[in-house]
């Protein structure tokens, strides 16, 4: 089955046999690796993008279900040369480890800043509290946002 | 030669500072290669077969059908292992495949190489095995009474006749946690068209990969080379071998590429576990609060294989009672083996099972005597030149355990939020508890740790330091696993060669030795030792061929003028030099636990301040207080991240993780089941550092990522039993045990 939809802004096009993932998909067919697969069960959040307006964790997403939409990935937000601001605070403040559960943070906490510029903390929380990171004690995480959110004001 | 009014630039990113990580940008932007990213033209995917049972007779293996199907390349078992049929961390014990019998759950049988992975799934599934199932041994009482162990070992010192006024016994039992990394195990193998391959698999030991691959392989050790990858986390997980041999096969009986990637289901079988413990302790104190005898019964449970766990049961001997002065100490401890799943290393090694066990006793004890808790333990505090309490070694370096506890007893006590937000009570938005009933507990951890490896091992890291006049390159095998090795590396090189532009070049087995293990806490002072002492050499080196007395960035300087430039003192190429670097020599004690084992210690301190509903058993755990010894703070953000990251394990450790293992089959191998602290679990963390520099590693700096692992966890066990004002004997506290239904 052919799916055609859009990621990060152009139009793709997947062949997809039946019952692969959003996430599989994206990963293994479109070349886009920056979402990453920790569980496939939609509980950690490393797999997390923006469908139709949406944050959902791509692993429980069918790939086949996604005709017509619009889909954001971590490869969709900042760049090398022009991080966004999400991305620049999350470095700048040691919240990356390993960096495996980044990307998933980066996709919900830019949603997150995009409908809520200034959060306060437990709306941070709330908000990240489907993404797990297993490195960092959430701390430096909570940091960055915090100071992001302060910015904003 | 040049002699100019050159002015020198301030480096930056040096000692003290928190540059950026040199793989952050990657890292948030999703670039980041992480092993399970890797790929190569014309790679197969390879899936593995695994036993469905704990014990069982293999009476019938047929691969045929496997490679029947269409797209299946290769299925190998253990009669295609060519060299040594097994590997292991410390002795080969475990088959590379099993064969004849399977002796834990998920135990490799068989591996398939195919065109794609649902291929490969399809060929797993077409081997046909039959199995005569066989009962299991998975009680570790019963495997200690049937003498299945690995290592027995025993401290025996001072005089057991001795007796204290006050005396308090206890039992416990702990739990068997999970590493859980959020990266699954991923491996990439390259034939190298000559016989050899090139393997990109997870490690935090590629040497000690190779040095486990290569007699399987029958090969020469410079045809395997072992290169390190990103790696999604490990804390232990990746230290022994899981699908290295397995890929090596593969290429070399494809010609081709082959890729495995563990989902999460395979990865909790695929890598060794903390192992579960039980721990029975009687202290005795005299009527001044000092501790006069301490005797322990320990047994942790192995599993199916050896792994570490002849390292792992020597540590929770030699740290069965914590930092605290004793002179009478009799200690009987066991690592059994069993058909539960292996266990191994993970973050703590063996110390962090003991803590609960010491430090609730330590607890009692002071209620017993009417002494504060922690004045109790200030009371006992064990420092620099005492004897340690297990081995009666000399404590030659810093260990400030008195000076953490007055920190941790100075910090400010969180008040309880007058807000009644639900999201600030045990249960959260789930308004399942009733503010009034909620329990207030505070308690203490205050834990040791060995840092870096003990016993007489020959424990070393190689570094090559490079410097051009583009800037400075530094060849290391150490595993990056997220712990930010790679910004210390780059901070000590700074340090000393005061030249900005420093790159870690992360090198297989055959461009550089061993690295050893990014475990231990030891890579701080072990490669970053190494990598201090080899640039201080390197900068002398050059001073005394151009007779200067300082070197920047912009080449050597005399009194304050430019000598020559770099440019001109890499005139004749780049200067290199290479050092292995050694820390203080460890030896093997006696039959009673008697020497010297261990190179260095670190002490943590925490307190826990926990919520609790003692009607639904449920836990908030709202502040973490700690203090740790860290000999030097070298990068102060990366420093505090290990810390938050390390105490929210042993957190989870105590409220939510576990492995549950029944009748050697795991019932929770998924994020479903096995439950990690998210966002919303997780408490405040207050963190203080007291520096006292240890006497050998890069400026006196400890390592720091195990420490707090231990300590958290005991701190917060003890924070429920003061709220609920009842004793528990295992972790993790589970809402059953609170409300007292189990
Ligand atoms: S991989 Fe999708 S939520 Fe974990
Ligand atoms: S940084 Fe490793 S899981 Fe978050």
């Amino acid at each position: 089955m052919i799916v055609s939809f859009n990621v990060n802004g152009e139009d793709r096009v997947a062949n997809v046999a039946g019952s692969e993932s959003l996430l599989q998909v994206l990963r293994e067919e479109l070349g886009l690796p920056g979402s990453k697969n920790a569980c496939e069960q939609g509980e950690c959040g490393s797999c997390s993008v923006e469908l139709d307006g949406a944050i959902v964790t791509s692993c429980l997403v069918m790939a086949a279900d996604c005709e017509g939409s619009a889909v954001t990935t971590i490869e969709g937000i900042g760049s090398d040369k022009e991080l966004h601001a999400v991305q620049q605070a999350l470095i700048d403040h040691g919240a990356v480890q390993c960096g495996f559960c980044t990307p998933g943070f980066v996709v919900t906490a830019a949603h997150l800043f995009e409908k809520n510029p200034h959060p306060e903390t437990n709306e941070i929380k709330e908000a990240l509290s489907g993404n797990i990171c297993r490195c960092t004690g959430y701390g430096a995480i909570l940091r960055s946002l915090e100071a992001l959110a302060e910015e904003a004001r | 030669m040049t002699t100019s009014p050159v002015t020198r630039k301030r480096i930056r990113g040096g000692i003290g500072e928190s540059p950026l990580r040199p793989d952050g940008i990657p890292k948030v932007t999703g670039n980041f290669a992480y092993a399970s990213d890797l790929h190569a033209e014309g790679m197969l995917w390879a899936a593995t077969l695994r036993s469905p049972h704990p014990r069982a007779r293999i009476t019938k293996l047929d691969t045929a059908p496997a490679l029947a199907v269409g797209g299946v390349v290769a299925v190998l078992t253990q009669d295609d292992v060519p060299g040594r049929p097994g590997f292991g961390m410390h002795v080969p014990d475990q088959p590379v495949f099993a064969a004849g019998e399977c002796n834990y759950w998920g135990e490799p049988i068989a591996v398939v190489a195919a065109s794609d992975l649902e291929t490969a799934k399809l060929g797993v599934a077409a081997i046909v095995v039959e199995y005569e199932v066989l009962e299991p041994l998975t009680d570790m009482e019963e495997a200690d009474a049937a003498d299945s162990q690995t290592r027995r070992m025993k401290i025996r010192r001072g005089d057991r006749t001795v007796s204290g006024a006050v005396s308090v016994e206890g039992y416990y039992e702990v739990g068997q946690q999970d590493q859980a990394p959020l990266g699954n195990e991923a491996g990439l193998a390259i034939p190298d068209g000559d016989g050899g391959v090139d393997l990109y698999a997870v490690s935090q030991w590629v040497h000690s990969d190779h040095w486990q691959i290569y007699p399987c392989l029958n090969l020469e050790p410079e045809q395997i080379r072992c290169h390190p990858v990103g790696m999604g986390g490990a804390f232990g997980s990746r230290e022994d071998v899981s699908m290295h041999i397995h890929l090596c096969m593969l290429a070399l009986r494809t010609g081709r590429p082959v890729k495995m990637m563990f989902d999460r289901a395979e990865s909790f079988v695929g890598h060794v576990h903390r192992h579960p413990a039980r721990m029975w302790y009687r202290h005795e104190a005299d009527a001044d609060g000092k501790l006069v005898k301490v005797e322990a019964r320990l047994i942790l449970d192995g599993g199916a294989y050896e792994s570490s766990s002849n390292a792992v049961i020597a540590n929770a001997a030699y740290f069965a009672m914590g930092p605290y002065l004793c002179d009478n100490v009799f200690i009987d401890s066991v690592a059994v083996k069993t058909n539960n799943p292996p266990a191994g290393a993970m973050r703590g090694f063996g110390g962090v099972q003991t803590a609960f066990g010491h430090e609730a006793q330590m607890d009692r004890l002071a209620d017993e005597l009417s002494i504060d808790r922690l004045e109790f333990r200030r009371r006992n505090a064990l420092g620099q030149g005492d004897p340690m309490n297990s081995s009666g070694q000399i404590i030659e370096g810093s260990l400030p355990t008195a000076e953490l506890i007055d920190e941790l007893a100075s910090m400010p006590i969180v008040e309880p939020l007058a807000s009644d937000d639900p999201r600030h009570l045990p249960g959260g938005t789930g308004l399942t508890t009733n503010p009034d009933h909620v329990k207030r507990g505070m308690g203490y951890g205050v834990t040791i740790k060995n840092l870096a490896f003990s016993e007489a091992f020959d424990d070393y890291s190689d570094v090559r330091i490079s410097l051009s006049p583009i800037g400075v390159e530094v060849y290391t095998a150490a595993a990056e696993v997220g712990q930010g090795m790679v910004t210390i590396i780059q901070q000590l090189a700074r340090e000393v060669l005061k030249i900005e532009q420093v790159a870690v070049v992360w090198s297989d087995t055959n461009v550089i030795g061993s690295a050893g293990s990014t475990s231990a806490s030891r890579q701080t002072q072990m490669t970053g030792g190494a990598t201090y002492q080899c640039a201080v050499e390197l900068r002398q080196q050059i001073l005394d061929e151009f007779g200067g007395d300082d070197l920047s960035s912009e080449g050597v300087w005399r009194d304050g003028d430019l000598l020559v430039t770099l440019a001109e003192v890499c005139g004749g190429g780049a200067k290199e030099h290479e050092i292995r670097y050694r820390h203080p020599e460890t030896f093997a004690t006696d039959e009673n636990g008697q020497g010297d084992p261990h190179p260095a210690f670190a002490v943590a301190a925490h307190r826990a301040v926990v919520d609790v509903d003692p009607e639904l058993g449920l836990v908030r755990v709202v502040q973490l207080d700690t203090v740790q010894d860290v000999g030097k703070v070298l990068n102060p953000v990366a420093a505090l991240g290990q810390i938050e990251g390390g105490a929210l394990q042993g957190v989870g450790m105590a409220v939510l993780e576990e492995l549950v293992v029944d009748k050697g089959v795991i019932k929770n191998p998924n994020f479903t089941d096995y439950l990690l602290p998210t966002f919303l679990d997780a408490p405040h963390i207050e963190v203080r550092f007291v520096e006292e520099p240890e006497r050998w590693g890069p400026l006196g700096a400890k390592g720091i990522g195990e420490p707090p692992t231990i300590s958290a966890g005991p701190a917060v066990y003890a924070a429920i039993q003061d709220a609920i004002g009842r004793h528990l004997h295992r972790v993790p506290v589970l809402p059953q045990h609170i409300v007292g239904s189990s």
